[in-house]
């Protein structure tokens, strides 16, 4: 039975951390179109999967966030990735399958998937 | 869409576009009655009667990003295939009510799918707005209010990925719990 005191444990892992975390201006975010378009589409699976992804590897400098419509909807689920520094890169159709390789490479690793970006499928 | 916690992240997004503070999302199932009843409240910044008596039409939006805003038209549809209906109510500058209401047996009733996922995501995508959720089933009630969560954090972000996964399989036990140790 899960108890919302085990929010406390989250806590004090976080917190041994939060020198780590905090204040980054170096990170990267990562944005999922959150609008009927995407949620028809399937955004929220891909989220959420970006969302698991990122806690198992315990990526410290990257954030998740949703925005609305992008205004592409025919290429929902979209998702933009913003690395300081570089042009955001924009994957569309997106499944929660491609996730891990979006993450593995890209995130972590620096190398955008070409195959899944807007260039790529328009 | 294919489920109806679906049609509730799309309307959060409406509450959360209206500026709200306090989202307050209740599902409730009476077998009993056989009725299913979705309520999603909020105290954002309301309509005027005008775009209040128009706004289930799928050509009217407030965006500006395209010229359909299908998201209360596809709900309402939604609802009246399972033999029900979709109520909007609102006052300007106190907030918003959609009220949803479907026969809990109909064959075209769509599946509440993974409640969880929605609000797991809603809440850690809005840092500054408080959520209730509230889940009836026949009498037995789950109840998760982010004020209680973000006070036992005490200062750590709702958004934190592990958070949000925890709040994710939070509901779905709770949920679980009220419904005689079955998924939905």
């Amino acid at each position: 039975m899960k108890s919302i005191s085990e929010l406390q444990k989250i806590r004090e892992k976080v917190l041994s951390e939060v020198n780590l975390r905090q204040d980054r201006q170096d990170g990267i975010r990562i944005v999922v179109g959150m609008a009927t378009c995407g949620i028809a589409a399937g955004a929220r699976p891909v989220m959420q999967e970006f969302i698991s992804e990122i806690s198992k590897r315990n990526l410290l400098n990257v954030k998740v966030i949703q925005t609305g419509c992008i205004g592409m909807c025919r290429l929902e689920p979209i998702v933009e990735v913003y690395v300081p520094g570089q042009e955001k890169v924009t994957y569309v159709k997106m499944t929660p399958d491609k996730v891990a390789r979006i993450v593995s490479e890209h995130i972590v690793n620096g190398k955008v998937v070409d195959e899944y970006t807007v260039g790529a499928q328009s | 869409m294919k489920d109806l916690s679906l049609h509730i992240l799309d309307i959060i997004q409406n509450s959360i576009k209206a500026e709200s503070t306090l989202i307050e999302v209740e599902i409730s199932e009476d077998t009993k009655e056989d009725l299913l009843t979705i309520t999603i409240k909020d105290n954002g910044r309301g309509m005027d009667e005008e775009l209040l008596k128009k706004v289930l039409d799928p050509f009217v939006t407030t965006r500006t990003t395209r010229k359909v805003g299908l998201g209360l038209s596809l709900f309402k549809a939604s609802c009246e295939q399972a033999e029900g209906s979709l109520t909007v109510d609102s006052v300007l500058g106190k907030g918003t009510i959609v009220y949803a209401k479907l026969k809990h047996s109909h064959i075209d009733r769509k599946p509440i799918g993974d409640i969880a996922s929605t609000m797991a995501l809603a809440i850690s995508s809005n840092e500054n707005i408080d959520f209730i959720y509230k889940h009836k089933v026949d009498g037995n009630e789950f109840l998760l209010d982010t004020r209680e969560i973000k006070k036992e954090l005490d200062g750590v972000s709702v958004a934190l990925p592990e958070v949000t996964c925890w709040i994710k399989d939070y509901i779905e036990e709770g949920i679980k719990n009220i419904n005689g140790g079955n998924d939905l």
